[in-house]
């Protein structure tokens, strides 16, 4: 199994989270700034217009499109329920008519001449919009939503399926290279969201599910796996409108790779508290990863804050990841940062740094067992401390 | 073809060009390129790139541009940047800043999105989305009235979708009304969000019968009224015989610049920058493409693979065409590439044996992490393996939606009755393709032009003689828009440095058995050689970019080369960098089913065209 391995993603025990909470018409916002929240509170909530039935009378009465208006039983504006007569024909002196039965409810919305259809907009649908996190209004977008704002423990993923959902943190395994199999999944883990430490079965997930857990986080899991979970391969990294039941959150990557230590022990040390999980990622311009916040209160311990590197920076001594085969989840330490761009084992000229591999990482499984190696710069990424 | 340069632009004086900015922003990366006039000829002299700056916390595409451009400046000697981050222009002959002219593409925030509807889903619906691709679009839906959903269900599946358009077509003039309005009945009530949300009114652009466009403007109603802003332009298939894709095209351009642009981040000063009407980027590329096909009568072929998406591009006797393959890519798509072609087909041209479970996690591992590289040289085969299916993929997409108009009527005769040819036949023909331009990371930056070619011929699987190009640095876009400005310029820049010329794949159509003989080939000038392949043969004679040949083939019986079955054909060519790929492989080109036969043959064609030493 590869050395944990956490690509750049934020994984940080204190920081300021703020959620944009809109609802995607014009509504009725329901808290006002400084208000208190709760993660499943409603915040604003509205109606969006309600499905249109479309009603070809002329061809279900056999007429032409232009006499259907004198048919009508209904005019615009009416409301039918499913089952109502709303158009009759003549028939012939007054014998054969022919009517018809709405098939569905709705208003009439219009009655076209040109084409014989009538458009029936059933009721408006409720759409309403959660706080998502515990915290305090810090911001009315009015007759849209509002920001809700709170120090959190803040993990993004590197891959989520499924939308938003809430639970108690429940901390499956012991280490956070042990694989998270459907022996862990308890009954008494309904609603929860598990951690897990590496790759995720199949097997655990079905059994997760099928026990109502929430979500489940964990390091990585086998395409095959996924497929088997999705019911189909995974095409494009776009994620967040499945519906399997639950939600999953994939920390490090594909394959057998277990949790950054970090990231699974501040998971752990809020065993038990709610946590918000969104599994929803957009791997594209305007990217967007999975996260896991929990709300911090005030005996929350203070995290020590280690020195972190720059944005972007990369020098001498930084630590690193490498994402790419055949080092593929190995950490290491940048020794040498060559500013020639060199000839890669494909053939191919790219700007690379040398990393010395940390001792386990080299024996996982590179090609060579040298604990110095070349990779290009587009293969690692930085390590948060 | 649609060129546009606003009427508010002041008349452009060519003659007193010299320094010419153009750029292309994309949704990642926004690349300039400098054009200057070297002595009496025009060359692309600098190339330069920074981050696309569209998306938070830049919000903002002109800090992109102006960081793309000051590098061109640092570059170039010279400065094109003022202190405020502006363009600076050159005043007078002698100034040693600015440049003559600013003009830039763009994709950037996933390019222009539409929903395109028409009565039939293979007549007027199809040619909207011909109008629609050929503008440069990504068409997220086609409505049609006979495309198997239910009413309801299309009225769903268009609330769903954030276009930034909708063109709707239907109804030769003068035919049908009924249908159109119909069509028109749907949209309106689906009442599509725009992706800009708030105040936007959602633009549609109505192409069909002209008799059913008062119908069609009551049912949108006028603008602030119904949250659409409609415009009626000519009907796109004015008769079954006719296309005229024009007007809707114009159109479509017009309203991407009045509102998607102007509602996208800092674009108000992009556009007021631009001395030409900012075009989206692939439908820049098929202008530059239309150009060269019409002026030296080239049936064309071109393609662009990207990271998420493949364009292909082609012109086959005048006629132009672009398909967007929209999940099949390398980085982001790589994984639906896989899923689409089947790991099977990926695998096929592999000479190593590798793990598929391990494979499979790469691959999804490269989706999620889409900036990484190849590092070994088994990863690259694998990449260019995936790129193959990727290519192929396309390609055949590419040919189902590039036909013949649907549904006219044709007099056959006797003779006719025993042809399969009618109505709605693709007018890609592999055997009538002169050029075949490649761009795109994993086509334009293989470790070797060879790797390249072996590419583009085993996905495209071009027949009889084809010249085979790459766009040096993806300067197509560029070139398309400054076309629309300067045309000689941008051809000059073309032909001197846009296009590598790779060579030629000289391929028999036909099928036979492993071992028959195929064709034999004698090539004299500049390079002499000659050879006899087999079926399953391949061979590479290498013919330099300035060095002219006359090449002569004569297939065997069964197999054509041009000039029909059996029949010899004499050409006189220029090489390029690869030189003149033989291919005796067959088309259909198949490959052996016994895995350890299938290898060792993969590797055998790698060397003998130069990609494996």
């Amino acid at each position: 199994m590869a050395k944990a391995y956490t690509p750049g993603l934020k994984v940080s025990a204190q920081t300021t989270f703020r959620a944009r909470r809109q609802l995607p018409v014009s509504g009725e916002v329901l808290v006002a700034v400084g208000a208190r929240v709760q993660a499943r509170d409603v915040i604003a909530r509205t109606f969006i217009e309600g499905d249109v039935t479309p009603v070809p009378l002329a061809s279900l009465l056999s007429v032409p499109a232009s006499d259907v208006p004198s048919l009508l039983l209904v005019k615009k504006g009416d409301h039918v329920a499913t089952g109502d007569v709303i158009a009759r024909t003549k028939g012939i002196f007054g014998f054969g008519k022919k009517e018809l039965a709405s098939p569905a409810a709705g208003v009439v919305e219009s009655v076209s001449a040109t084409t014989g259809q009538m458009m029936l907009r059933g009721a408006p649908i409720p759409v309403e919009v959660k706080a998502y996190v515990d915290g305090t209004i810090v911001e009315v977008i009015p007759h849209e939503g509002a920001v809700v704002e709170t120090e959190a423990v803040f993990v993004q993923g590197i891959l989520g399926i499924g939308g938003e959902t809430v639970g108690p943190l429940r901390v499956a395994v012991s280490t956070p290279s042990a694989r998270l199999e459907a022996k862990d999944i308890r009954a008494d883990m309904k609603g929860a969201v598990v951690v897990g430490g590496a790759r995720i079965t199949a097997e655990a997930v079905r059994a997760a599910r099928d026990a109502g857990v929430a979500a489940i986080v964990s390091g990585g899991i086998d395409d095959a796996d996924l497929r088997d979970v999705l019911g189909y391969d995974l095409g494009v990294a776009i994620t967040g409108t499945e519906k399997i039941g639950i939600t999953i959150v994939m920390t490090e990557g594909f394959g057998d790779i277990a949790m950054a230590a970090r990231t699974f022990a501040i998971l752990k040390s809020y065993e038990g508290r709610e946590a918000s999980v969104n599994g929803a990622t957009q791997i594209r311009a305007g990217v967007m990863r999975p996260e896991i916040v929990i709300a911090r209160r005030a005996g929350d311990a203070v995290p020590a804050q280690g020195a972190r590197p720059e944005e972007g920076a990369l020098e001498i001594g930084t630590q690193v990841r490498l994402i790419r085969d055949p080092y593929f989840g190995i950490l290491g330490t940048v020794v040498a940062l060559p500013t020639e761009p060199a000839v890669l084992g494909s053939g191919s000229k790219a700007r690379v740094l040398e990393v010395e591999l940390e001792a386990d990482g080299a024996r996982a499984g590179g090609p060579s067992a040298a604990r110095r190696v070349t990779v290009p710069r587009a293969n690692i990424e930085l390590i948060e401390t | 073809m649609s060129a546009h340069v606003p009427a508010a632009k002041p008349a452009i004086d060519l003659s007193r060009l010299r320094y010419i900015l153009a750029t292309d922003c994309g949704s990642t990366t926004t690349k300039a390129i400098l054009i200057e006039k070297v002595g009496d000829s025009w060359r692309q002299t600098q190339r330069a790139e920074a981050p696309t700056t569209v998306e938070e916390p830049f919000a903002d595409v002109t800090i992109g541009v102006s960081n793309a451009l000051t590098e061109i400046g640092e570059l170039a000697g010279r400065r094109f940047i003022a202190d405020d981050g502006t363009i600076l222009r050159r005043r007078n002959a002698d100034d040693p800043e600015g440049c003559d002219i600013y003009i830039s593409t763009s994709s950037a925030g996933g390019g222009l999105q539409m929903v395109v509807a028409g009565v039939v889903a293979q007549m007027t619906a199809a040619s909207a989305k011909r109008a629609a691709l050929g503008a440069g679009a990504i068409v997220m839906d086609t409505i049609a009235s006979n495309d198997k959903r239910k009413p309801f269900e299309r009225i769903q599946r268009i609330r769903e979708l954030r276009p930034d358009m909708v063109l709707i077509s239907g109804g030769t003039d003068g035919g049908n009304v009924q249908q159109v309005v119909q069509i028109a009945e749907q949209i309106a009530p689906a009442k599509p969000r725009p992706r800009f949300g708030g105040e936007y009114e959602l633009p549609v652009i109505f192409a069909g019968n002209k008799e059913a466009a008062p119908q069609v403007e009551a049912i949108f109603g006028g603008k602030g009224e119904k949250g659409f802003d409609l415009s009626v332009v000519e009907n796109l298939r004015p008769t079954l015989e006719e296309e005229n894709l024009g007007p809707a095209r114009d159109r479509i351009h017009d309203v991407f610049l009045e509102h998607v642009m102007a509602h996208a981040p800092g674009y108000d000063r992009l556009i007021a920058w631009s001395d030409a009407a900012i075009m989206p980027t692939p439908g820049a590329v098929g202008d530059i493409l239309q150009r060269i096909a019409e002026r030296d009568r080239l049936n064309a072929v071109c393609v662009d693979i990207g990271g998420a998406t493949t364009d292909v591009f082609s012109v086959f006797g005048g006629t132009f065409n672009r398909t967007v393959s929209a999940n099949l890519g390398m980085s982001y798509s790589i994984s639906n590439v896989c899923a689409e072609a089947g790991m099977q087909n990926v695998l096929r041209w592999v000479h190593v044996a590798m793990d598929e479970r391990e494979l499979r996690n790469r691959v999804k591992n490269k989706m999620i992490r889409p900036t990484t590289i190849p590092q070994t040289a088994e990863a690259l085969v694998f990449e260019q393996a995936v790129a193959r299916e990727a290519l192929r993929l396309a390609y055949a997409q590419h040919k189902e939606f590039a036909t013949t108009l649907k549904g006219v009527q044709q007099q056959r005769t006797v003779g006719d009755l025993f042809a399969q040819s009618g109505s709605g036949q693709s007018i890609v023909d592999d055997m009538r393709l002169d050029l075949l331009v490649a761009s795109g990371g994993v086509l334009s930056h293989a470790p070797k032009m060879e790797e390249t070619a072996a590419m583009l011929v085993d996905s495209f699987e071009p027949q009889g003689f084809t010249q085979l190009a790459k766009d040096s640095i993806f300067m197509m876009p560029h070139l398309g828009v400054l076309a629309s400005v300067h045309p000689e310029a941008a051809m000059e820049v073309f032909e001197r440095d846009c296009l590598v010329r790779l060579g030629w794949s000289i391929a028999a159509k036909g099928e036979g058995k492993f071992g028959k003989r195929c064709f034999a080939y004698r090539v004299s000038g500049a390079v002499t050689a000659s050879g006899e392949l087999t079926c399953g043969d391949v061979a590479l004679v290498r013919v330099g970019p300035e060095q002219e040949v006359e090449v002569v083939v004569e297939p065997a019986s069964g197999f054509d080369l041009g000039n029909g079955p059996g029949k010899s054909v004499t050409r006189r060519l220029k090489g390029g960098t690869v030189g003149l790929l033989f291919d005796a492989r067959g088309r259909p080109l198949a490959l052996p089913e016994n895995e350890a036969d299938r290898r060792a043959l993969v590797a055998r064609w790698a060397k003998a065209w130069g990609v494996l030493a």
